[in-house]
């Protein structure tokens, strides 16, 4: 089935997660402020980009947010992307929102307030962990 | 009533802001991230100053915001306030956040995302100015009363047609007031008699309801 994916923020990760998204049948479409992000999209992408702030309401009606199944907040700001994530879910209903946090301690408040969040800190130290865990 | 205020981030109006709270005699702790402005504050105002980010939990923890009454989060970035509002408010139940916000679009969205005062820069600037472009020979001086009475300096034009009448003649509002009239830099006092000269300053004492009906008899419609 195919999904109609917003990703907020086109760099290392956002462009890695368009790139797959897109070459699986997805309606994809990037946001990002600097244009010169989407030079990391594959020439196969076949999705929309937008340049723009995506804390402005504008931009996001431009993406057709409303129609979206699922946004991606994954700029390196913390609070744009849980900005977004909120917007998106309470103005504009999308069923699924995830926010990237670095900060685990922000991110885990977010948790309460009904925002799904990934927090890559809190993932690589876990990574870590469980390297050292299996060597002892 | 003494309040325990914590501002987060913005730029001069910071300054003027807190001593004008602490003349009050309200306690104000300012977080800001940057440590010049942190330290030119912190010499220029009695405010206790934590240099940092706001959204950082531990920073809100030791500005105190278990025991603050008002947090104001003035940052140039509608995100960053949002967060700072909502954390203060779920993590440390401050009673009243107020929020700046840049883009006007976000005023509703953020009062939904549980912001209890949202300021909105630009709609506030955007009134001003049309306020002054509907009459522009209108001056405001100053709002008394928390806004409830305005002192305006209007300037009367030839097209005015409050020119060659009395003041008796006049008729404005019930509760508004010619206080003082400015005529080639010098102050008349307005008696009923007094005829209304092209150029005059009249210094209009006025609450906002009835102003701008004042503002049509003094001036006609714009």
């Amino acid at each position: 089935m195919s999904h109609y994916i917003i990703i907020v923020g086109c760099g290392r990760l956002g462009s890695l997660l368009a790139n797959s998204l897109s070459s699986a049948g997805h309606q994809l479409v990037v946001i990002d402020r600097n244009e010169a992000k989407f030079d990391k999209l594959s020439t196969e992408f076949s999705g929309f980009k937008i340049v723009g702030d995506a804390i402005e309401m504008s931009v996001l009606r431009r993406a057709h947010v409303e129609k979206a199944d699922y946004l991606f907040a994954i700029t390196t700001e913390d609070n744009l992307n849980l900005m977004v994530a909120q917007i998106a879910k309470i103005a504009f209903n999308v069923p699924h929102v995830i926010a990237r946090v670095y900060d685990p301690a922000r991110e885990a408040i977010y948790g309460e307030f009904g925002i799904e969040t990934i927090s890559p800190t809190k993932l690589a130290a876990q990574a870590f962990l469980d390297i050292m865990r299996k060597d002892v | 009533m003494k309040a325990r205020i914590i501002i987060v981030g913005g730029d001069k109006n910071v300054y003027f802001l807190t001593r004008q709270f602490i003349q009050r005699g309200d306690h104000v702790t300012i977080i800001n991230r940057h440590p010049i402005r942190s330290r030119e504050l912190a010499r220029q105002t009695k405010a206790t100053v934590v240099l940092g980010d706001g959204a950082d939990i531990s920073r809100l923890e030791e500005a105190g915001a278990r025991r603050a009454d008002v947090l104001l989060s003035l940052t140039s970035h509608d995100q960053d306030n949002l967060v700072i509002c909502q954390i203060a408010k779920k993590i440390f139940g401050v009673p009243r956040t107020l929020a700046l916000v840049n883009d006007p679009d976000n005023e509703v969205v953020f009062q939904k995302l549980g912001v209890d005062v949202v300021f909105n820069k630009t709609k506030v600037i955007v009134s001003m100015i049309d306020q002054i472009a509907h009459f522009e020979d209108i001056a405001t001086l100053m709002p008394l009363a928390q806004g409830r009475i305005n002192v305006t300096d209007v300037v009367l034009d030839a097209a005015s047609p409050a020119v060659g009448k009395s003041l008796q003649e006049l008729q404005l509002t019930e509760g508004s007031l010619i206080a003082c009239i400015i005529r080639n830099d010098e102050m008349v006092v307005p008696r009923g008699n007094t005829r209304l000269l092209v150029g005059d300053h009249l210094i209009l004492i006025s609450q906002p309801e009835t102003h701008e009906k004042d503002l049509i008899i003094l001036c006609g419609e714009s």
